[in-house]
This record gives structure tokens, C-alpha cells and sequence, in this order.
């Protein structure tokens, strides 16, 4: 199954070369001497340079990433406190009601819960008097809303791996149902709480509609300030940030894998006794 | 273990404040006047918009097929690949969506303009311009490239479940490769099927911008629609209401029919 | 041109004669240009913040060397700036109407200014803060869209005509007609606005009707017209043009004259002219949102952005036209007789202001938009309803299936 015919290869890179061709553009033009996106005038690290005295998007750059963060972790506590909840469930009904309304954010077209908080976000202020205003405040809350589902369907399965007498077990050795959470349950479940915050970070990270339609101008997250100049002119610092996030990410990603992959050498010999190719 | 249940407490007041509500005043507002008197004039005029509805399900429908071809013998491929080729590959494949997609579809802009990089290259070649932007096949495209990853990830992570061995077993008993793959890997993946159809078409009927982008304006989607309601030129949210609430009956319906294809009794982790 | 320069020699001449104290009033160097003090630091201290919301690439920002005017008013009055932009007139109207955020200082365009006025979304500005006021030339007092000009400060104006390349061009055709646009020669090369307002006001000016509907007629034959320009088209875009012209990609486009102005300087085979049918002529206005939290210093910037150097750097930057004589005046020469950004009256005279539609035909001209856009395909009405029911139907039949199957596997 593992070997690599020619075709075989031919495809992996054609697919890579799919993914891959508009990131090399986008950074290429990060280094291009003007501002026209199809004019190439002569490399220059410029953009690099204003990047970082361009307030508004050092500012909705610092915004994306105090959302990402309280909202992943509110969404992760929130999340598995929930996922704990709806797994100790009896009753069939309130099951699957709860986890419908679980899938809503997820199955619902972006665009629709992004209209639909905002009219809440209006109407609480307009009709009830909620001292509620489009920024940060209504960010959070709505990237909570769409990251918490994605924590639970993380949890729960690993929830359902466990073997529920660890739990009563160590109640009968005398832990108090918190400890007894704290120490048994949450070290089972953890590689599902981990997975789960990083994918709730990773798409309050790159949300677009929705922080859209309830950011105000003057608290947007990164995504939207892009969104903003697409429809004006984008600006090559936009470039020159995104190749920084690239090389940032694919930097930690190697790191990671590396290490994994140093592991992965290291408990194979203890099984095969260094056999492995 | 009972008393736990009372742990999802706090979240089901969070889901109904910021999900039921919300969705309830979709439909008050789709089904009012701007005075708040009933109405179903929004609704009846959403028919006038047909053309942008057929559109937008053609294009999501073309371009979930196309992400199930391409995508589908990557996840295989993955899938039995060697542990540490298989974590290079899953990195190169998520590490794109790492960069905003509306600068990932900026960039296909220049890539395919009529002076663009592949049009440059192709006269370089000798051959005529061929004209890319601006068309449906380059809103396609722009969908495709977004939605992929979407798509694979799914099938990979329930491949990675199949079991090499009931593979050879279907093949020791007799089975061509092709009977193998139709009758056994088929089935076996079918709900990594599911859920990589419900990744990439839902986002795929709903998205905006895109069509903006590569499209030239004159492909004009359901989310374009939407947003030109209550962002855009054409301030109306109860139309746009009306506009959102039929696009959602029609996904959740969507999904229901789909479902009936997922054999598993409750989905897993949607995307890993 | 000439009347406008008498005018202004003659407002120089009478601020020399009766205050000759006054006589370097104003310079185009921020440094020694002076300001105000104690108007300007009133506040300072107090730590203060003001949003302003503005179109994007809409002010000097400090990029190539130019004055950052946000950060030069933080450092006059120590108020803490807060800058954001918007991209369309409606959507600025939106975050408004939607509520939900407060802005001190917006700057919407006329049409916008009128409708903002009757919905009473923007509030009187009270003009003793705002001193400055009186640089702002005759013709931009008391506009059509704010007749007693109790809301509205100019910032720019300008005007809309076709921006074509010099050399791609038939060379014997004259462009100064908007028919160029539905001519059969440049297939595949026009780019159209993409917002119905602008698109319609070429369609009326084509037609000889005014620029803002009269009549639902008007936007039927309107609406015929723009289909029929369809085919010739590459895209319907907006801010996309300036890639597009610049990198060749087009050959004709309608667009603001201050933005061919920055293309033209990008491509200098770019060319721009006012149609001989007459156009748009735009002002975007300064004003304040009802829900402003610091009207006082939105006054202040409002009359900041008014003062000469600072009015200088910011035309400059953005190249667009100026009402403000001051800054007028200090413009080289060969900005003053640019055709482009300060036309003849003459071509003026056959300009026209947009204003706030009827509710009514508004709602039409932007169904039959939709129309124009999607006008090449054509479905039945009763398909959408028809496909719902389908579903319905096959997502019952599909869960009936399945739960026969299952009571026959038990």
C-alpha cells in the first residue's frame, strides 16, 4: 500500500501545488517595491517596515488575538463542563435537543448567525435597554456562541472512551464528586479538551463573517480589517503580515512534528529494539 | 453520576440566550414589516431572487463534487501513509488555512487575471490568453481551493480507522481492487463522506466575497445577498431576514436528507 | 475658473487690508502654522478618546513621507484618536441605523448626509467651535443635501467620469461619451461600478433623464439599457478598478476623478474625462452622529481637519478636490488648472448631486439591479418553492424508509 508510484506522486504534488501557489504569490508580492498587486517594481522589505507603524492594523491585530484567547478559553470551560453534563444525561428528549441546538451554530450558514446576533446585539439595546454596544464585549460572546459546539463534539467522544467505573472508583475510595472529577475525569479527557480549545482558537482566529457583522469599526479583529480592504485597496503590509504569520506557524508546526517525530524514534526502538526503517 | 448533568446547565442558558433567540428573531423579523406589523410579502419576494438561490446551490453543489474527487484519494493516500510522512502531510494540508482566506483569494486575482501569472506564463508558451477571471469556473475554483481542506480532513480521520487487514482480507478473498474500493473502503468511509460534504457545502452555499472577488460582480450569491440587506446598498433586514430563513430551511433540509446516508448513531468530532 | 480666482484674490486682498496682523494667517507647514493653542488644549490630559469613522485610504496617514494628520492631532490636543473605516456609504448607514456603536465624526456623501438628516441619525454642529468654517468656499455653503448648513462640513468633492488608457484606445476615437462604454469595440474591456446608485446615474445621464429617478419608467428603460451593456463588460467592480486599470487590465472604466488622478500618476497612459452628458458631482461631508459621546471634540477635529496645512496634506495625499479656499490657495499652480480635479464650470453646470431616493422607487432601482446582474438566466419563480417542497417530501419519505427498516431488523 505504501509504495510510491509515479502517479501517485504526481497527484500529492499537484494538490499541494494547488494549495500552495496563491500563498507563494501573496508573500512574493510582500517584497514588491509598489503598491500594485500585478506590477512587479523591485524588492523591498517596505511593507515589512510600515506593518508595524500602521495602527489600525496593529491594533485589529491585537484585537483578534484578545478575542481568540478569552474566547477559546471561556468556550473550552464552558464546553466540557457541558459535555460532561450531556453525557451524564437520562433522558433521551433533552439529549437530543440539547445537541441539536449544538449543531445549529455549526450547521447553520455563517452568514445567517452572524445576522442573527447581530439583530439580538440591536434589539437587546434598542428595545430592552441593554447597555450592550458592537465591540469587543458582543466579539466575544459571539465567537464563544460558534467555538463552544466544536469543544463538546471533542469531548464527548472521549468521554464515551472512558471506563465509567474509574469514576465511581475512586468515589468509593473516598473523593468527593469534585475531586474525584478533577482527578479522575479531566486527565481522561484532556487530549479532547486540548483539541478542542486549539480548533476553537484557530477559528475564532480566522473568523470572518461573523465578527463582520458584530464588530464595530472601531474594535475589529484582524479578518475584518482585511475584509474592509479587499473592498478598498489591500495594502501589501497585509501581505507582509500574513508571510510573518506563515513563517510563524509553519516554524512552531515543524518544531512540533520534529518533536513528535523524535518520540515516535524513541518509543519505536524500545518496541522493535531499533528496527525501524 | 447524575448530579453532573447539572454541568451543562450553564451552557444550555448560553446556547438558548445566543442561539434559539437569535434564530426566533430571524423569523419574527422575516415575517414583519419594518413597523412590526405581520407580514408575508418578505418571504413571497424572495422568489424574485430564484436566480441567485439556483446559482449559489449549483455552484456549492459543483464544487463539493469537485473537493470529494480531489480530496478523496488525498485522505486515502494519507491515511496509509507512514506515520511520519502522514503528519508532514497533514501539516502541509492545514498549515494554508493558517492565512486568511480572503488574502488566499486576493491572491488567486492575480494568479488569473487576463495579465496575470498563469495567463504571463501561458503567453510565454506561445498559446492564447485563455480568460479565467470573472467566469463561474473561477468562482468554482475560489471554492474549491477554500473548501478542500475541509473536505479531506474529515475522510482522513475516518480512514485512518479502517483497518489495513480487513483490506487484505476482502482482497484475499478474491475481491478486485476496484470491488475492494467499491464495496469495502466505500462503505467504511461513508461517514467521513457525510460530514466532509456537510464542511464544504454549507459554507459553500452561504459564502460571499468570494463571488465578488473572482466572480466580477455579476455571479452574485446568496451571501451577497444577504449581506447588501444588512451591510450593503440595499439596507432591508427583513428582507434579508426572509432571505437568511429560507437559506436555512433549506441547509437543515439539506442535512436531514444527508444524514439518512450516516449510519453511525451520534457524530463524532467534526473535523478531527 | 476665472471668477472663482477673483473671488478668492478678493477675500486675500480684504483679509489683508482690514487685518494685516493676520497677514501669515495660514502657511502649509504644520510646524509653524499657528494654531489655536488654547482652543486645542482644552482637553488635553483629560485622556480622551474620539472614534472617527471615515471611507478607507481617506486620509494622509503618514505613509511616503506624508503627514500623519490623526497622529498630529493627538499631539496638539492630546486626544487619543480612534480611527476606523467603512467602504460604502451603506454600510457606514447600517452600523448606524443597527446602532450598537458610537462614532464622534463620520463622513458620509451628500445623498447619505440628506437621508442621515431626515432619519435624524446626525445632529446640528455647533459652528463657534468650529471657526475654521469660514475658509470653506461660497459654492460649498448651504448645499442642496444640508440647505442651511447646520450638519455638514465639506471634506472633499469630486467628481465621476470615464477613466480610459490613451493607448489601447481606438487613436481616432474621441472618448466624451458615456456610449463608449456600450460600444461594441471593447468587448471584454469595460468595467462597470458595481453599486446600482452609480451604474443608474450613467444609465439616466445616457438617457438624458436627471441623475435621481423621477419616475418608474425612468428605471425600467434604465434597467434596459444596462442590460443590454452587459455583454460587452469584463466585470461589474468597485475599488477593483485601480488594480485593474493600472495593470491593463481594462481599458474603460467610470470612477471618482480624485482616484484617476492616483491611478493616472501610477499609469500615466491613463486618461480620465467628464462625459458630455454630464455626471455625478459628489461631496463627502464631515458630521456627527446623534449618539456622538464628545461632540465637543469632534467639533475640534472637524475644525482641524480645516486648518490650511493640515486641509493641504490631506488634498494632497488624497487627491481629491478641496471647498477649502485656503488650502485652494496654497496649491501649486498646476494642481489649481488640473482639468481633472477642479473641472471647468461650464462641464460643472451639467453635474449633478445625488440625493436621498423615494423610499419607493429606491426599492425598485434595486430589485431591477438584482435583475441586471443575474439577468442572463431565467427561472421559473415557482422553482425555489417547488425545490423546498422536494426536499421536504424526500427528507419524510428517506426518515419513513429508515424507521419501516429498522422496525423490520427488530
Amino acid at each position: 500500500m505504501t509504495q510510491n508510484k509515479w502517479y501517485k506522486k504526481l497527484y500529492i504534488s499537484t494538490i499541494l501545488a494547488f494549495l500552495y501557489m496563491p500563498i507563494a504569490v501573496l508573500i512574493i508580492y510582500s517584497f514588491n517595491g509598489s503598491k500594485s498587486r500585478t506590477v512587479w517594481s523591485g524588492f523591498s522589505f517596505k511593507w515589512y517596515i510600515e506593518l508595524f507603524q500602521d495602527k489600525l492594523i496593529m491594533h485589529s491585530l491585537l484585537n483578534t488575538l484578545i478575542v481568540g484567547l478569552i474566547a477559546s478559553v471561556l468556550a473550552t470551560i464552558l464546553g466540557t463542563a457541558a459535555a460532561v453534563g450531556i453525557y451524564a444525561y437520562r433522558n433521551k428528549v433533552l439529549r437530543s435537543a440539547v445537541m441539536n441546538v449544538t449543531y445549529m451554530p455549526i450547521l447553520n450558514p455563517e452568514i445567517v448567525m452572524g445576522v442573527s446576533l447581530l439583530l439580538l446585539f440591536v434589539y437587546a439595546k434598542e428595545k430592552m435597554y441593554v447597555p450592550i454596544e458592537l465591540g469587543l464585549t458582543t466579539l466575544i460572546i459571539a465567537h464563544v456562541t460558534f467555538c463552544t459546539p466544536y469543544v463538546i463534539l471533542n469531548v464527548l467522544p472521549k468521554l464515551r472512551q472512558m471506563d465509567k467505573n474509574t469514576y465511581e472508583a475512586a468515589m468509593d475510595l473516598g473523593c468527593n464528586p469534585f475531586q474525584s472529577f478533577f482527578k479522575v475525569v479531566v486527565p481522561e479527557i484532556m487530549p479532547g479538551i486540548v483539541t478542542g480549545f486549539l480548533l476553537a482558537l484557530t477559528y475564532s482566529i480566522d473568523d470572518f463573517i461573523i465578527s463582520y457583522f458584530v464588530s464595530s469599526g472601531a474594535t475589529q479583529t484582524l479578518p475584518v480589517t482585511i475584509g474592509s480592504m479587499v473592498r478598498k485597496r489591500i495594502s501589501p503590509k497585509i501581505n507582509a503580515l500574513s508571510t510573518i504569520i506563515f513563517v510563524v506557524v509553519l516554524v512552531v508546526l515543524l518544531i512540533v512534528n520534529f518533536v513528535g517525530a523524535e518520540k515516535e524514534k524513541a518509543s519505536m526502538k524500545k518496541v522493535k529494539g531499533g528496527s525501524f526503517r | 453520576m447524575k448530579k453532573s448533568s447539572l454541568f451543562s446547565l450553564p451552557y444550555i442558558v448560553w446556547s438558548f440566550i445566543f442561539v434559539v433567540i437569535p434564530m426566533l428573531l430571524v423569523i419574527v423579523f422575516a415575517f414583519t414589516t419594518t413597523d412590526g406589523q405581520f407580514t408575508i410579502e418578505n418571504i413571497s419576494q424572495v422568489s424574485t431572487y430564484t436566480p441567485v438561490f439556483v446559482r449559489s446551490i449549483w455552484l456549492a453543489f459543483l464544487s463539493t463534487v469537485i473537493c470529494l474527487i480531489l480530496g478523496y484519494p488525498m485522505a486515502f493516500i494519507m491515511s496509509r501513509a507512514l506515520p511520519y510522512n502522514r503528519r508532514t502531510l497533514v501539516m502541509l494540508i492545514m498549515l494554508p488555512m493558517w492565512i486568511n482566506f480572503l488574502l488566499r483569494t486576493f491572491a488567486w486575482m492575480t494568479l488569473l487575471e487576463n495579465n496575470g501569472v498563469i495567463n504571463s506564463l501561458i503567453t510565454m508558451l506561445g498559446f492564447k490568453p485563455l480568460r479565467m477571471i470573472n467566469t463561474q469556473g473561477a468562482v468554482i475554483l475560489g471554492m474549491v481551493y477554500n473548501y478542500l481542506p475541509f473536505m479531506i480532513m474529515p475522510l482522513y480521520s475516518v480512514m485512518t480507522k479502517i483497518d489495513n487487514s480487513v483490506i487484505e482480507a476482502a482482497q484475499d478473498l478474491g475481491a478486485s481492487s476496484i470491488n475492494t474500493f467499491v464495496r469495502v473502503i466505500i462503505p467504511l468511509s461513508l461517514p467521513g463522506i457525510t460530514t466532509g460534504i456537510t464542511m464544504v457545502f454549507i459554507p459553500a452555499i452561504s459564502t460571499f466575497i468570494i463571488s465578488r472577488m473572482l466572480g466580477g460582480g455579476s455571479n452574485m450569491l446568496i451571501g451577497d445577498l444577504i449581506d447588501t440587506k444588512f451591510l450593503g446598498n440595499a439596507y432591508n433586514p427583513n428582507l434579508g431576514s426572509a432571505i437568511s430563513l429560507v437559506l436555512m430551511v433549506f441547509v437543515l433540509l439539506f442535512m436531514s436528507v444527508l444524514n439518512q446516508f450516516d449510519t453511525s448513531e451520534e457524530k463524532e468530532g467534526m473535523v478531527i | 475658473m476665472k471668477k472663482f480666482s477673483l473671488i478668492l484674490t478678493f477675500i486675500m486682498l480684504f483679509t489683508f487690508l482690514t487685518v494685516p496682523a493676520y497677514a501669515a494667517e495660514y502657511t502649509d507647514d504644520i510646524e509653524t502654522h499657528p494654531f489655536d493653542m488654547e482652543y486645542y488644549t482644552k482637553y488635553k490630559g483629560q485622556d480622551l478618546t474620539l472614534n472617527v469613522y471615515n471611507w478607507g485610504e481617506y486620509i494622509s496617514d503618514g505613509s511616503d513621507d506624508t503627514l500623519n494628520i490623526n497622529e498630529a492631532f493627538e499631539e496638539l490636543t492630546g486626544i487619543k484618536v480612534i480611527y476606523s473605516t467603512f467602504d460604502t456609504n451603506e454600510s457606514l448607514y447600517a452600523k448606524l441605523k443597527t446602532g450598537g456603536s458610537s462614532y464622534d465624526v463620520i463622513i458620509p456623501s451628500d445623498y447619505m448626509v440628506s437621508r442621515m438628516i431626515e432619519e435624524e441619525l446626525i445632529q446640528p454642529i455647533n459652528f463657534d467651535n468650529v471657526p475654521n468654517f469660514k475658509y470653506i468656499d461660497e459654492a460649498y455653503v448651504n448645499p442642496s443635501y444640508d440647505p442651511e448648513n447646520k450638519y455638514s462640513v465639506p471634506y472633499t468633492w469630486g467628481t465621476v467620469g470615464l477613466i480610459y488608457n490613451t493607448e489601447l484606445i481606438d487613436a481616432n476615437e474621441e472618448i466624451d461619451s458615456w456610449s463608449v462604454m456600450w460600444s461594441e469595440a471593447y468587448r471584454g474591456n469595460v468595467l462597470m461600478f458595481g453599486n446600482s446608485k452609480d451604474a443608474y446615474g450613467i444609465a439616466f445621464k445616457m438617457l438624458g433623464y436627471p441623475i435621481n429617478a423621477e419616475s418608474e419608467e425612468q428605471i425600467e428603460k434604465a434597467t434596459e439599457l444596462l442590460k443590454e451593456q452587459k455583454p460587452i463588460l469584463q466585470a461589474y467592480v468597485m475599488d477593483e478598478i485601480f488594480d485593474k486599470m493600472t495593470g491593463e487590465e481594462a481599458i474603460i472604466a467610470p470612477y471618482y476623478a480624485g482616484d484617476a488622478l492616483t491611478m493616472i500618476s501610477d499609469n500615466p497612459k491613463l486618461d480620465f474625462v467628464i462625459p458630455k452628458e454630464g455626471s455625478n458631482i459628489f461631496t463627502d461631508a464631515m458630521c456627527i452622529p446623534t449618539d456622538a459621546k464628545n461632540k465637543e471634540l469632534a467639533e475640534m477635529y472637524i475644525n482641524f481637519m480645516l486648518e490650511p496645512p493640515v486641509g493641504l496634506a490631506n488634498i494632497e495625499y488624497i487627491g481629491y478636490s478641496t471647498a477649502n479656499t485656503a488650502v485652494f490657495d496654497l496649491l501649486d499652480d498646476e494642481t489649481k488648472n488640473n482639468p481633472i480635479s477642479y473641472p471647468d464650470k461650464e462641464l460643472l453646470a451639467n453635474c449633478e448631486y445625488f440625493y436621498h431616493l423615494d423610499p419607493e422607487l429606491a426599492a425598485l432601482m434595486d430589485e431591477k439591479w438584482t435583475e441586471v446582474l443575474t439577468s442572463d438566466e431565467h427561472y421559473n419563480e415557482m422553482l425555489m418553492p417547488m425545490l423546498l417542497v422536494f426536499c421536504v417530501v424526500l427528507s419524510i419519505t428517506l426518515n419513513v424508509v429508515r424507521s419501516i427498516r429498522k422496525k423490520k431488523n427488530q
